[in-house]
């Protein structure tokens, strides 16, 4: 079997990728590209050189590609089964004794199943455990409420000693796990739809906390995170057509906020949109919304995302296009 | 670095007097709050004094020391037992105990790992702690040390499903350097564990889990020592379990397995005669 194929077979083996085949067919992203499938590839090579790193799973290892980790170092790979609360509070045992553990699981298990154990037993004694929610938004499509995680951005920025990142794509996944590894305290980091189409050409360059400014404009700025970005991009060249000139910033880390790139990009376009995969209440938009008004910032401002509602059942193309996230 | 010995009578009776210790400087510092959890402690005194000062290998100027054994109080409640344990080994300075509670002080109800010397995880959530407990095990695997981790479970805290979710991983990982302690003191806040979520029989279920189990009057600590010494050492062996028997409130009539003490406050001439009760030691109960 050829290497391609190999990967094709494991893709469509694990449930958790089955919404994936029609997201392959719309836009035939190369699946080498998808920020989860580098997530375990660029930690087992971080962790050539790197002692600290432990990657755990809560039996998705095949879903998030943590057995291309596993594969390479076994002794450092730990799956824990179906008990996610477990896996979190484990790693959190784990880096008490000097490890850098990196526990995946889908965002809404990662996030809302685990969210005590997040707070208490990783950001409260600032601990270096990096929780991976991947999957999230509502990339699981038709497998509904219970794998989606649209309240995740919400829920962990509001936990103190937590930041909270979002891949952009792969190349930018691969940044954020080397630039972890320098970070003393809790992370979550949310990875989106699990076929982000490639917004850097090359791992950039980036230090948690500091946006991206991915396309200047002077009429508006889009502020978008995580699997968000790409379509703001694309807006902003549709945009452009009509003769408005779009900023897209990647704010990639929601907590703690850059709030000087939020306040330039008022103070020079003089209107905002935020653009995010998941509940509009209590996320992106919401953050920068508080950072505006407590500056005294009133420019045009609104919020996109998921309403405050269950989406529907459906395909994630299907999902992204009812809600005009694509 | 404690030692283990052979119990004989001045051992037992110089760990009786900590637990004592235990228990009166509980009394005392529940006085600063104005409220706190005597009778959890009174339950687990003789095993806190027991592991403190004659089972846990640690090094009290070596707070860090990479290969000391650890413990995790999961029943994060009974701090208040442990901190002027930690003081008395020289962690810290007794005085700064007469914080406790107070704004800032790094003596809150339950442990605080960063402000604490001698505090292995923060605790409160009831059922984190064996998971915690999984963790440093497997962390000590890796590393090639060969430490314990130790976790003091309550009772009533089996009925949170993440202690199972760890007990699973514990024996599947097949981590024989932990040791689980069950202080089996009978209550919980809204009675008897019985009658409010049955634990037992608890040997039996670890059991079933894969643990290797034993059972223990936790207040004996003669049968304490005689137990922890033949604990086998067996990195690679079954999980161990201890339940150990125990009185919530233990040492104090009015509070011996009376749910109305599980948070409580003395006043006046009642923490007089309570301080005065538990100075004279333990007597033996009218059921023994």
């Amino acid at each position: 079997m050829s290497t391609q194929a190999q990967d094709q077979s494991e893709i469509f083996n694990g449930t958790a990728n089955v919404g994936l085949r029609d997201a392959r067919s719309v836009d035939g992203t190369d699946t080498r590209a998808i920020p989860a499938f580098v997530f375990g590839e660029e930690l087992a090579e971080i962790a050539e050189h790197d002692p600290r790193v432990v990657v755990l799973t809560a039996d998705l290892g095949r879903s998030n590609r943590a057995t291309d980790f596993g594969a390479r170092h076994p002794d450092r790979f730990v799956n824990v089964g179906i008990a996610e609360k477990n896996m979190i509070t484990v790693a959190a045992g784990m880096a008490s004794c000097g490890y850098v553990p990196f526990a995946a699981t889908f965002g809404s298990f990662a996030a809302l199943l685990g969210a005590e154990q997040i707070r208490t037993d990783c950001a409260y004694p600032n601990l270096p455990v990096r929780i991976v929610g991947h999957h999230s938004g509502m990339s699981m499509g038709f497998y509904g409420t219970s794998h989606h995680s649209l309240e995740d951005l919400g829920m962990m920025r509001c936990i103190a000693d937590l930041v909270v990142v979002c891949a952009t794509d792969a190349n930018h996944l691969r940044a954020l796990l080397r630039a972890s590894m320098d970070h003393p305290g809790a992370m979550y980091i949310r990875l989106g739809r699990g076929r982000d189409p490639q917004v850097y050409n090359v791992v950039p360059d980036i230090e948690i906390g500091r946006a991206e400014t991915v396309r200047d404009g002077t009429d508006l700025t889009i502020i978008a995170t995580g699997s968000e970005v790409h379509p703001a991009l694309d807006a902003a060249e549709r945009l452009a057509t009509d003769g408005i000139s779009t900023r897209v910033v990647d704010m990639f880390t929601v907590s703690p906020i850059d709030r000087a790139a939020i306040l330039d990009a008022a103070r020079r376009t003089g209107a905002i949109l935020t653009v995010e995969e998941g509940n509009v209440t209590g996320g992106l938009g919401t953050a920068v919304a508080e950072c505006l008004f407590e500056a005294g910032e009133h420019v045009r401002f609104r919020r996109h995302g998921v309403p405050d509602e269950h989406v529907p059942v459906g395909p994630p193309a299907a999902l992204y296009a009812h809600y005009r996230l694509d | 670095m404690p030692v283990p010995t052979a119990p004989t009578e001045p051992r037992i009776a110089d760990l009786a007097e900590r637990a004592r210790f235990v228990r009166t400087e509980t009394l005392r510092l529940t006085r600063i709050a104005g409220a706190g959890h005597y009778s959890a402690v009174f339950s687990c005194a003789e095993l806190l004094a027991v592991l403190y000062y004659s089972q846990l290998r640690i090094d009290p100027t070596r707070p860090d020391w990479t290969d000391r054994d650890r413990f995790v109080m999961s029943k994060g409640h009974a701090a208040i037992g442990l901190y002027p344990l930690l003081a008395d080994l020289g962690y810290f300075d007794p005085s700064e105990l007469d914080s406790y509670t107070r704004l800032g002080s790094p003596f809150g109800d339950h442990p605080d790992m960063k402000r604490i010397p001698g505090i292995d995880f923060s605790s409160g959530s009831l059922g984190h702690g064996l998971s915690i407990c999984v963790g440093m095990a497997l962390a000590g695997r890796m590393s090639g040390l060969d430490y314990r981790s130790y976790c003091l479970l309550g009772d009533g805290e089996l009925a949170e499903g993440q202690i199972w979710e760890a007990a699973m991983a514990a024996s599947h990982f097949r981590l024989g350097n932990i040791v689980a302690i069950v202080d089996a003191n009978q209550l919980g806040i809204d009675g008897f564990v019985r009658d409010i979520m049955a634990a037992e029989p608890i040997d039996a279920r670890f059991a079933a889990f894969g643990w290797q189990t034993r059972r223990v009057d936790g207040h004996d600590i003669g049968a304490l020592l005689e137990l922890f010494a033949g604990l086998p050492a067996e990195p690679h062996g079954p999980p161990q379990l201890i339940v150990a028997d125990t009185v919530k409130g233990r040492g104090s009539a009015r509070m011996e397995l009376n749910p109305d003490w599980h948070v409580g406050n003395l006043a006046g001439a009642d923490y007089d005669d309570v301080m005065a009760e538990l100075e004279a030691g333990l007597r033996p109960r009218e059921a023994e």
